[in-house]
């Protein structure tokens, strides 16, 4: 009985395996995806993300007969947990999850232990436009080589947004930051890691304290961490006391600072996305005082990508979808201020004039930094300091006062 | 006296196993996710490489430094929550039952109880937060606020307003508890002889009254105490974040992308279960303490007592916690609508309908998938109700009070307990993440509610009217189809209100066991709550308010019309 178990699986995962969808072969791909039904495992604490990612169902249903639902996460981990869960099972296909919004620690956990379909993006027709040369974080997530296991879809940069009415020169280094937090108590925050802005203020603020950056682009096991990170851990311990509620509760996530902003019990916070502010102010969400401004070492950078595990049940659709979020179309739909107002991957001239033109009409919000003003993007470290650091401020502050 | 139906057909060979098959679809899940814990707890899950017996989990739970402060949180909310509510219910009961002002309190009861958890909390939160209503009211005139003061009101470290959250929530039902033990005991002549001897209205009830009523309402208590130790969506709501209660941290280890941090949840889940059993040891200790001290009391025959301070009180706080939740909804009703809105403006700068437009695509998929799991989880809940109460008429099967408290098996174990050990089966034997699935664990939760609220008046029917059914010809399933059950239509119609709203308001199991691929309003809800968006949070929770409350209505208003010809049976 066990051998004839065993070969029956034998010979279903033979059957599973010879039709994967191979991207090169496009229109194959499109001819498979038609009636199927993509989970796509994203992050559902946004209600202007949601509503692009239910666009994006809206259209690949009409153009590729793709149904798309939205799996709303709290947390990418829960995805990649459930993966991994599936795996150790051994169920090896018709997983539940198709789709994941994912990068940084959560993509490099992924690959590290083959949970991921692939490669698969390079041979996508989309692919043809991305801008590899300009934009290296496409190709490049966390220093982890994406080796076309992830697509990109869009650019995030690290900005800050304070009130104008509140604030007259925002404090562009840590230090002036922790000095303004000193002589405003309450008046600052950030979220709450593990949460991933929260752990991007950390970075960002690492940077700036690390006696030499090169050490974060590898992994950090190979540095003196007590060494790279005590000044930044001096700095924190001087930050806390004097952040909102003393650093006895943090807020969640970004939303609930932009409605902290909007209350004004916060005069500034930290941002992934430099359009936010401009985005919450067209929705009603913020005061029309508030405006954006980097830091002077410059911002942390990085790339959004979609994967696919390994078990996805519908890898077709799913790569349908990821192909359309890379389209001209979509990606000119996401940088619009109005809608989203995350940057495009895409190479503006490599494409076409009229696919060109949809950009050029965009106009920048009114909290929104030009190009130039956004300035340098700094790389994200190694995923593994990230990991380090969320435990470390979990111990130091996270759980007792 | 039971009718003789001694027929052979199949529904009646099926009946005598309904009480069985109703016990075994409640209590064998819970049985089976308390083992599905357990085992993983002690270190064995060969799926996860580990194939030995030990206490790692234990030592690795017991090293996390929040551990303590998680623990004495979980105890402290719980029982605090717990004692409050009783507290408030036995003054009310004691200083108001029986005048007008009771008869106004029983009518709030159906909608307060239908707000879901979840809404009650958003809705609290918006009012007592820092930029909440009440210091929007207050500032600046009074306060001289023109911003938010920088207090920790919500997500304070010692859960005050987590308790407060679940106490307004716990008073309506522990009272709904109450009244029903009030009509099986009778109260008013006991209260007249001792009024006529000369105690206050209150001292009399608190001497005769109470310790048969909290005899009757012990076992709702407990469930009480136990839901309120491990809550999980009001905790995530209104609960403290550094560290979060238990019941929380439980949630994040077994949903961690670690594999290997579901040793260690599935051991805080054994851990929480022994603190809720030690809590509930403590707490019957303390009645045998209270009722030895209120022995005393009685038989000293001191005739004190404040019963006007005490029915003011009472008042108050009943007032109180009811407005929480009315002007919780309320407040959410002016943020779906607002339009930017500053402090300390009372009202925002605009109404727009934007918040509900954009989202009235999103909702319609989620509150249909949400009515179908209450409609079909109520409906099966129901047959089974109606077998059980039909087998112990026909068959004599009536079941003891032992029988009774497994009844109360799943709101006693507490849900982080069982079901993280569910969803650990249900990923190694690769059945989860489907509708049937949250229908089926859904079930667990509304049979108890529905089987309480209907077996009394399924009970209290006058027999005679079957007698009489039977002498013109009826036969035992007549009777039951043409007669009994059209009689009842308005406690049944309850009982599925009540099943409907349980239904709904589930957190848990619906993410457990629907993988979070099943959505409804209330994992919506609560998924965007860490948002943060008040105006979405607020359409969320009111849709997932409405959803609840529409039964109750249809509770009310369907027999008034199906019987407009009928007046004896509109008020049955």
């Amino acid at each position: 009985m066990r051998r004839f178990l065993a070969a029956t699986l034998a010979t279903f995962t033979a059957v599973a395996a010879a039709a994967e969808p191979d991207p090169s072969n496009w229109e194959a791909v499109t001819e498979e995806a038609r009636g199927q039904t993509v989970y796509w495992n994203a992050w559902g604490g946004s209600d202007t993300i949601n509503t692009f990612i239910g666009w994006i169902g809206d259209r690949v249903g009409e153009e590729y007969g793709v149904t798309l639902e939205h799996v709303k996460l709290s947390d990418t981990a829960e995805a990649v947990s459930r993966v991994l869960a599936e795996k150790t099972a051994g169920k090896d296909a018709g997983g539940a999850v198709d789709m994941i919004w994912i990068n940084g620690e959560n993509f490099a956990a992924m690959k590290r232990q083959d949970l991921l379909f692939g490669p698969w993006v390079e041979e996508m027709p989309s692919w043809a436009n991305v801008d590899v040369e300009g934009k290296p974080a496409v190709i490049s997530d966390f220093t982890v080589p994406t080796d076309g296991l992830e697509a990109p879809w869009g650019m995030a940069q690290v900005v800050f947004y304070y009130d104008t009415a509140r604030l007259d020169t925002p404090p562009t280094t840590m230090e002036a930051l922790a000095d303004y937090a000193a002589a405003n108590p309450g008046r600052f925050t950030y979220p709450q890691p593990p949460n991933f802005l929260g752990s991007t203020f950390l970075k960002q603020a690492l940077i700036e304290f690390v006696p030499d950056v090169s050490v974060l682009q590898a992994p950090v096991d190979e540095a003196d961490y007590e060494a790279a990170t005590a000044e930044f851990w001096a700095f924190l311990d001087g930050l806390s006391p004097t952040l909102w509620r003393s650093g006895r509760a943090y807020p969640q996530n970004e939303s609930r600072q932009i409605q902290l902003m909007a209350d004004g019990e916060i005069d500034l916070a930290i941002s992934f996305n430099p359009n936010e502010a401009s985005n919450a102010i067209a929705n009603g969400q913020l005061q029309n005082s508030v405006r954006s401004f980097v830091m002077d070492a410059g911002s942390i950078g990085n790339a959004s990508f979609v994967a696919i595990p390994y078990n996805a049940n519908a890898k077709a659709g799913a790569m349908v979808v990821a192909n359309f979020m890379m389209s001209p179309e979509a990606q000119a739909m996401m940088q619009d201020p109005e809608v989203w107002g995350l940057s495009t991957v895409l190479d503006l001239a490599k494409l076409s004039e009229d696919d060109r033109a949809r950009f050029d009409a965009l106009e920048l919000g009114i909290a929104t930094l030009p190009p130039e003003e956004l300035g340098a993007t700094l790389s994200e470290p190694h995923p593994s300091w990230m990991v380090r650091l969320e435990e470390d401020w979990t111990d130091r502050y996270g759980v007792a006062q | 006296m039971p009718s003789r139906c001694e027929t052979t057909t199949a529904r009646s060979r099926f009946l005598p196993w309904a009480p069985l098959l109703t016990l075994g679809i409640m209590v064998g899940p819970v049985v089976a996710g308390v083992l599905g814990t357990l085992v993983p707890a002690f270190g064995y899950l060969p799926a996860l490489g580990s194939d030995s017996f030990g206490l790692n989990a234990f030592v690795l739970l017991f090293d996390w430094p929040g551990v303590t402060r998680a623990s004495v949180l979980s105890v402290t909310t719980g029982v605090a929550a717990t004692a409050l509510s009783l507290l408030l219910v036995t003054l009310i009961c004691a200083a108001w039952s029986g005048s007008r002002a009771f008869r106004i309190i029983e009518r709030m009861l159906s909608p307060l109880l239908s707000v879901p958890h979840a809404a009650a909390a958003f809705g609290l939160a918006f009012l007592i937060a820092p930029s909440g209503w009440i210091a929007r009211a207050t500032s600046p005139w009074l306060t001289g606020w023109d911003r938010p003061p920088d207090l920790l009101i919500l997500q304070d470290p010692l859960g005050l307003s987590l308790i407060a959250g679940l106490v307004v929530k716990e008073v309506p039902f522990l009272l709904l508890m109450t009244l029903a033990a009030l009509t099986q005991i009778r109260t008013t002549q006991t209260r007249d002889t001792a009024l006529a001897l000369g105690y206050p209205p209150v001292t009399a009830w608190f001497k005769t009254v109470f310790p048969r009523v909290y005899a009757q309402i012990r076992l709702p208590v407990y469930a009480v105490l136990a839901f309120s130790m491990t809550v999980v969506d009001v905790s995530l709501i209104l609960g403290p974040t550094t560290p979060s209660t238990l019941s929380v941290q439980i949630l994040k280890w077994m949903n961690d992308p670690d594999l290997s941090l579901r040793f260690l949840g599935s051991a805080a889940a054994v851990w929480q279960l022994a603190l809720v059993i030690g809590t509930l040891i403590l707490w019957r200790l303390a009645e045998v303490a209270i009722a030895r001290l209120g022995r005393l009391w009685v038989t000293s025959g001191t005739r004190g007592g404040a019963t006007r301070s005490i029915k003011a009180l009472s008042l108050t706080a009943a007032i109180l916690s009811a407005s929480a939740i009315v002007f919780g909804i309320l407040g959410l009703l002016v943020w779906s609508f607002a339009g930017f809105w500053s402090f300390p403006d009372l009202l925002p700068g605009g109404f727009t309908t934007r918040t509900w437009m954009r989202h009235a695509m999103n909702l319609w998929p989620v509150i249909t998938e949400t009515l179908i799991i209450a409609s079909v989880s109520t409906l099966i809940a129901l047959l089974l109700t109606l077998a059980c109460l039909e087998a112990e008429e026909r068959h004599g099967l009536k079941p003891s009070s032992r029988a009774l408290w497994l009844l109360y098996v799943p709101l006693i174990v507490p849900q982080i307990a069982f079901l993280t050990g569910l969803q650990t089966l249900a990923i190694f034997t690769g059945i989860d993440g489907n509708r049937t699935a949250v229908i089926a664990v859904h079930v667990i939760f509304v049979l108890p509610y529905v089987f309480l609220s209907l077996a009394d008046p399924f009970r209290a029917w006058d027999s005679r009217y079957g007698h009489v059914a039977r002498a013109l010809g009826a036969g035992c399933d007549g009777v039951l189809w043409r007669v009994r059950l059209p009689m009842l239509l308005r406690p049944i119609l309850t009982a599925a209100a009540v099943g409907f709203a349980v239904s709904i308001g589930q957190f848990l199991p619906t993410l457990l066991a629907g993988a979070g691929r099943v959505q409804t309003l209330t994992t919506e809800a609560v998924a965007l709550a860490s948002g943060g968006d008040r105006r979405v949070i607020a359409v969320y929770a009111l849709s997932q308010t409405a959803a609840a409350f529409l039964p109750f209505a249809v509770a009310v208003f369907v027999p008034d019309i199906v019987w407009r010809n009928r007046r004896g049976l509109r008020h049955a």
